[in-house]
């Protein structure tokens, strides 16, 4: 697999590029249709999918050698969800006390 | 193992590369050491946004009505367009790198000059953006001014201008701070585009052009996330 996509790669990156721009034109177009709760959640959904396709492939984490770049990249996450998570816990249910 | 000194030893006798700097073994280690420093500084970079995503979450959670009327204001159609800029960006720098890695000295320059052509035109609708909020005082501070902007979905109310100007402050710093990486990467693009030019990236050596690409990438993500969020909170009629 690794000498495969290191020998021509190029058909991989114009897929995910196309990949990339549909997705593009449709959280465009999903933002104008109104899906009640579910909005944020299509539109991040998206987002994050688009992220990972660029941070997979284009950033070769995919085939990265190195294991400590993906322990980088899964602590940065990680990190990053415990300070959206948390914070969120308590804005998000301060309502309710 | 035994003689591992004498083949390191000759190793470095035989094929030294002017490129490998005399602390790493070999070549291989030496790009690994820099992927990783790389990542490790995106990982602070995911910390310094996370804190801007944080106060954004924080603040459209309190005053979603507002952050909806401030966001239809804003031109979707030009963050849309930019987002597909720096998507096609993201593309050309894979290609670059894929370029050093294989030994197309043209193909690399032409890409590294394409990225940086879009990192202009990116750039440049940023600043026509800019230039319409400035002209509709949408810009926080004494002349901002957002009075009697409907609340989407909300027949009859209105969006409170003091909370339209947080989302705008919001707006501008993060925008700023992810333009201000944009002009920093065609900074590090050109450096790059002079080093090929003078053709110092081989299939040996291209770890510059590597990095730099990871850089790129990343504040692409940066984009892809700052899209939905400020240009798409509730566009639907």
């Amino acid at each position: 697999m690794t000498e495969h996509s290191k020998s021509s790669p190029l058909k991989l990156y114009f897929g995910i590029w196309a990949t990339l721009l549909l997705f593009t034109f449709i959280t465009y177009e999903a933002a104008t249709i109104d899906l009640g709760p579910f909005n944020a959640p299509v539109a991040l959904g998206i987002a994050t999918l688009k992220a990972t396709l660029v941070a997979l492939f284009f950033m070769h984490v995919w085939h990265a050698s190195e294991k400590l770049t993906k322990l980088v990249v899964v602590s940065a996450l990680f990190f990053l969800l415990l300070l959206l998570g948390l914070t969120m816990a308590d804005y998000a249910t301060r309502p309710w006390s | 193992m035994a003689d591992s000194s004498t083949i390191m030893g000759l190793h470095q006798e035989e094929e030294h590369h002017p490129e490998l700097l005399h602390h790493f073994a070999e070549a291989e280690q030496q790009r690994d050491a820099a992927s990783l420093g790389m990542w490790v500084f995106l990982a602070t970079e995911v910390m310094f946004f996370g804190g801007m995503f944080c106060a954004y979450l924080i603040y459209r959670h309190w005053y979603f009505g507002d952050f909806a009327a401030a966001s239809k204001s804003i031109d979707a159609k030009l963050g849309g367009t930019n987002t597909a800029v720096l998507i096609c960006s993201s593309l050309t720098v894979v290609l670059a790198v894929w370029a050093a890695q294989t030994a197309r000295k043209t193909l690399l320059i032409a890409m590294l000059a394409i990225t940086m052509l879009l990192g202009l035109a990116f750039l440049g609708i940023k600043g026509k953006e800019y230039k319409d909020k400035f002209e509709e005082h949408h810009v926080p501070g004494a002349s901002f001014s957002f009075e009697h902007v409907p609340i989407p979905g909300h027949a009859g109310e209105y969006a409170n201008p003091r909370h339209a100007q947080i989302f705008f402050s919001l707006y501008f710093v993060m925008t700023g701070i992810h333009a201000l990486h944009m002009i920093v990467g065609l900074g590090i693009f050109s450096w790059l585009f002079a080093m090929a030019w003078k053709g110092r990236f081989t299939p040996e050596y291209n770890t510059p052009v590597e990095i730099s690409g990871l850089y790129w990438h990343f504040v692409d993500i940066i984009w892809i996330y700052l899209f939905p969020l400020l240009y798409l909170i509730d566009r639907h009629p």
